[in-house]
């Protein structure tokens, strides 16, 4: 099973972030980057079904040249190729521009004679979280769309299938418990974490990663473009914790609060 | 029309989640386009959620029943949606797993924008949580029609003047395109499980976090999730580590939580973990580290091991029962 897997270069957001100059973006000079957790999975899960199937994996990012680092990230831990479509400002681009923009990759490389039997995202980007861009993928492709799955298992197809034969079993959470799909491939699927643990990169993929091959597009001007007018960051909070004391001494005044809150079972 | 989405639990009650976005809806009608509160249910509509939702001031309830919505399809569900949605206004849902799914598939059937996770509504726009709520987006949605899901939490459900829904049923045509991505079975969960529905609804959760020390190391903590009646929450170190599912993960990529009191128990305080617990009434902190985000941001703390502190306050309670 071929499979394509969309990711993203996001800001690493564990230290105090600030605005840029211009108010719509965060000033990311000083943080580091990463992919969101859920793509993370994606890419694993891509890697467990590919390799079941003896299949492959490419994985695709919209974002500036930098984002070839999270390119050769997923190649190192398993992926094949990587496809990067350049865009200067990312932030430009709304959820329906980065849908199309993959789309038409997809119809590209199927014309090419590459096919994708699966395209998998993570559910939402953690610095956005627009939570769309996999479902109106689906739909300018004419796909079957999953969105919350953390495992897959592939029912047939079977190795190289080359689009569009074959399905996959998809496990996702839902409110009554764990839901069930049997979906028949092409289709999108969003990764929810949780189902798989990403893998660490080996000595051995750290170095196929320098040597990938990553082929490169240059993005096309935003079509609707991005809605946003600007960032606001809360107001910075002040403490004003009460310090109830210092170790088992303090268990009093805590059962204390406890009960004034009304939460211990009676 | 402003066209709320609302979930039911298995006892029929209207989620908290829904009734929370009922009444943003209702409490921000004069910005939303909508000059009537309409809300849709798929499924049954037992009585006490029609109640419920005429204490939060719904006008009508349109009421979506189909053999083939029974198992859950989002193109089907969102199609029913789409039938009776308002060609000007705002349809809006619960930032839920469901809620987010059906906006987006009801935002590119409309030809709508949508934004998720919004937590304000003004004549400026809307603002929704972005960066895993550390920051907010301002944004304005063009088009006539707006589609909007509403961030866990972002307002109090309130009651206002009862009213007396009018309750429409559809005959509903469903296509068979829509049903391919339908649920073909549901696996209850077990007790190890995948149920998050115990630690979003709960009035107590106690967190727990990589000083727990080990996968053994929640014993302490566990009774006191017992004697409190709540539910355990633990940061994504914890289930990065493999000591518990990731079901009981609390952050931004986990459960996001509003309950009475919030215990974090050697936890840090990271970006991703605060997002999740934003909602707690009450956060409690037992950590060795004063300086650490989750004392500072905390109403009350301990300074100590979370093992001895936690364990004495299980010994207390037990002391304070007889």
């Amino acid at each position: 099973m071929d499979i394509l897997v969309c990711i993203k270069r996001i800001p690493d957001i564990s230290g105090q972030i600030t605005l840029d100059a211009s108010g719509t973006d965060i000033d990311d000079a000083g943080l580091g980057h990463t992919t969101s957790a859920h793509e993370e999975c994606a890419v694993e899960l891509a890697i467990q079904t590919a390799a079941a199937t003896g299949g492959t994996v490419t994985v695709l990012t919209v974002g500036p040249a930098e984002a070839v680092e999270q390119l050769r990230a997923a190649v190192a831990v398993g992926a094949n190729d990587g496809i990067l479509i350049e865009a200067e400002d990312p932030g430009a681009f709304g959820p329906e521009d980065i849908a199309q923009i993959i789309g038409d990759i997809v119809r590209d490389r199927a014309e090419q004679g590459q096919s994708f039997d699966l395209v998998l995202l993570g559910n939402d980007a953690a610095d956005t979280g627009d939570f769309q861009v996999g479902i109106r993928l689906a739909y300018d492709l004419e796909y079957p769309v999953l969105t919350g799955i953390q495992t897959l298992t592939s029912s047939g197809g079977g190795a190289g299938s080359g689009g569009g034969s074959g399905s996959i079993e998809a496990r996702g959470i839902g409110p009554a418990g764990t839901e069930v799909f049997a979906l028949d491939l092409p289709a999108v699927i969003a990764i929810q974490e949780g189902g798989v643990d990403p893998r660490y990169p080996s000595i051995t993929g750290r170095m196929k990663a320098k040597k990938a091959r990553i082929t490169e597009y240059v993005a096309p001007e935003p079509g609707t473009g991005n809605p946003r007018i600007g960032l606001e960051l809360p107001p910075e909070k002040t403490s004003e914790v009460t310090i109830l004391g210092e170790g088992p001494d303090a268990a009093d005044a805590l059962v204390d609060v406890l009960e004034e809150i009304g939460v211990i079972r009676s | 029309m402003t066209l709320v989405f609302v979930e039911t639990d298995e006892s029929g009650q209207v989620v908290l989640t829904s009734a929370e976005a009922v009444t943003f809806a209702r409490t921000n009608a004069d910005v939303l386009a909508g000059s009537t509160l309409d809300v849709a249910v798929i499924g049954a509509l037992p009585d006490t959620a029609t109640e419920q939702l005429a204490a939060l001031g719904v006008e009508t309830i349109h009421h979506l029943e189909h053999s083939d919505l029974e198992a859950y399809s989002a193109p089907a569900w969102a199609q029913a949606l789409v039938d009776i949605a308002p060609e000007t206004g705002t349809v809006l849902a619960s930032g839920t797993p469901r809620g987010m799914e059906l906006m987006a598939h009801v935002a590119v059937r409309t030809g709508s924008r949508m934004a998720a996770n919004v937590v304000a509504a003004d004549e400026e726009g809307l603002l929704r949580q972005v960066l895993g709520g550390t920051a907010f987006e301002r944004l304005v949605l063009d088009g006539d029609l707006q589609v909007l899901t509403i961030a866990g939490h972002a307002c109090t459900p309130e009651e206002t003047t009862a009213t007396s829904p009018e309750v429409l049923d559809y005959e509903l045509d469903i296509a068979a395109e829509d049903l391919r991505t339908r649920v073909v079975r549901t696996e209850v969960h077990t007790v190890d499980g995948n149920d998050t529905s115990g630690l979003t609804q709960a009035k107590a959760v106690v967190g727990a976090g990589r000083g727990v020390g080990s996968e053994n190391g929640f014993g302490e903590v566990l009774e006191l999730v017992d004697h409190l009646g709540g539910a355990l929450g633990v940061s994504r170190v914890v289930t990065g580590l493999g000591w518990r599912p990731h079901a009981e993960q609390v952050g931004q990529t986990g459960s996001r939580i509003a309950p009475d009191v919030y215990i974090a128990c050697g936890i840090s305080g990271a970006i991703q973990h605060m997002a999740g617990i934003e909602g707690a009434k009450t956060l409690i902190a037992i950590n060795t580290d004063e300086e650490s985000t989750m004392v500072q941001r905390a109403d009350y703390a301990i300074i100590g091991d979370l093992h001895e502190v936690v364990g004495a306050v299980n010994e207390e309670i037990r002391n304070r029962r007889g």
